[in-house]
């Protein structure tokens, strides 16, 4: 999958290196900020009460 | 075509191990600033219900601020707004009043709970909490000033400590008012509860204590 997206992005190496870099820190973002608080406010890891 | 799969099946475990490691940094830190936000919307709009003239409402909705809670051990600045339920949605705000228990100031169990790391961590410290700090609690019309008097560690099922007597049967009849929190225990993990208790010293009214009793400004 990684080879895969690595031939596809366009320039050289330089410029896909921070195609990557930019894609990896979108998707970090993307988890972070949206999808993993979704689902915590059904789903929490530590629950502090009896 | 086995080689593939290995390639395929490894570049999954590296992927699935970015997100777990991605998952642990939300739920220890990113939790904090959404929790603080939302904590300090219910404090503000708290202290905007006070100043309106006019008695509150009854009793408060889940998830509504109700009082503050002041533990001078955690900083002379230290206040979380206590909200009304201890669902996940509710906690989330800040410290949780476990609901049909005592509300401050009564006979009876006021008893709350909050997260112990990630979420705001409210109770992060409660294991520091030694017998006789003061643990304060502001409401609408007075100040109540309770006094740590055990700190256990408990299974998650140990619902009595809840109870209005402390340890005693859940629906029993209270022998005194009391002030119950819990937490997490260890950190990092459910699989004990820290339950810090506290007994009632007495009560001022705002009017005669505007600032607060003295009791906030030890340690």
């Amino acid at each position: 999958m990684y080879a895969w997206i690595w031939r596809h992005l366009p320039g050289g190496t330089g410029v896909r290196a921070g195609t990557a870099v930019l894609l990896v820190l979108a998707v970090a973002a993307l988890l972070l900020f949206v999808v993993f608080p979704a689902v915590s406010e059904h789903v929490q890891v530590w629950q502090p009460s009896l | 075509m086995i080689r593939r799969l290995v390639h395929g099946l490894s570049e999954l475990a590296v992927t699935a191990g970015a997100v777990l490691l991605l998952l642990v940094v939300h739920e220890v830190w990113i939790t904090d600033l959404f929790s603080d936000g939302a904590q300090e919307q219910v404090a503000e709009e708290l202290r905007e219900e006070w100043s309106r003239p006019g008695a509150g409402p009854a009793g408060p909705a889940l998830g509504e601020g109700f009082a503050f809670l002041h533990v001078p051990r955690f900083g002379s600045d230290w206040t979380r707004a206590v909200v009304e339920g201890v669902d996940p949605a509710e906690l989330d705000e800040g410290p949780g009043h476990y609901p049909g228990t005592a509300m401050p100031g009564e006979q009876g169990n006021f008893a709350m709970a909050g997260h112990r790391v990630g979420r705001g961590s409210p109770f992060l410290a409660l294991d520091v909490l030694r017998p006789g700090d003061a643990v304060v609690v502001e409401t609408a019309d007075a100040w109540h000033v309770y006094r740590v008097t055990t700190t256990s560690v408990v299974d998650p099922s140990e619902n009595r400590v809840v109870s209005p007597t402390p340890g005693g049967p859940p629906g029993g009849p209270p022998t005194g008012a009391f002030l119950t929190m819990t937490t997490c225990h260890p950190k990092f993990s459910t699989r004990e509860r820290l339950v810090v208790h506290a007994e009632l010293e007495g009560s001022v009214p705002r009017t005669d204590a505007p600032q607060g009793p003295a009791a906030l400004q030890e340690v």
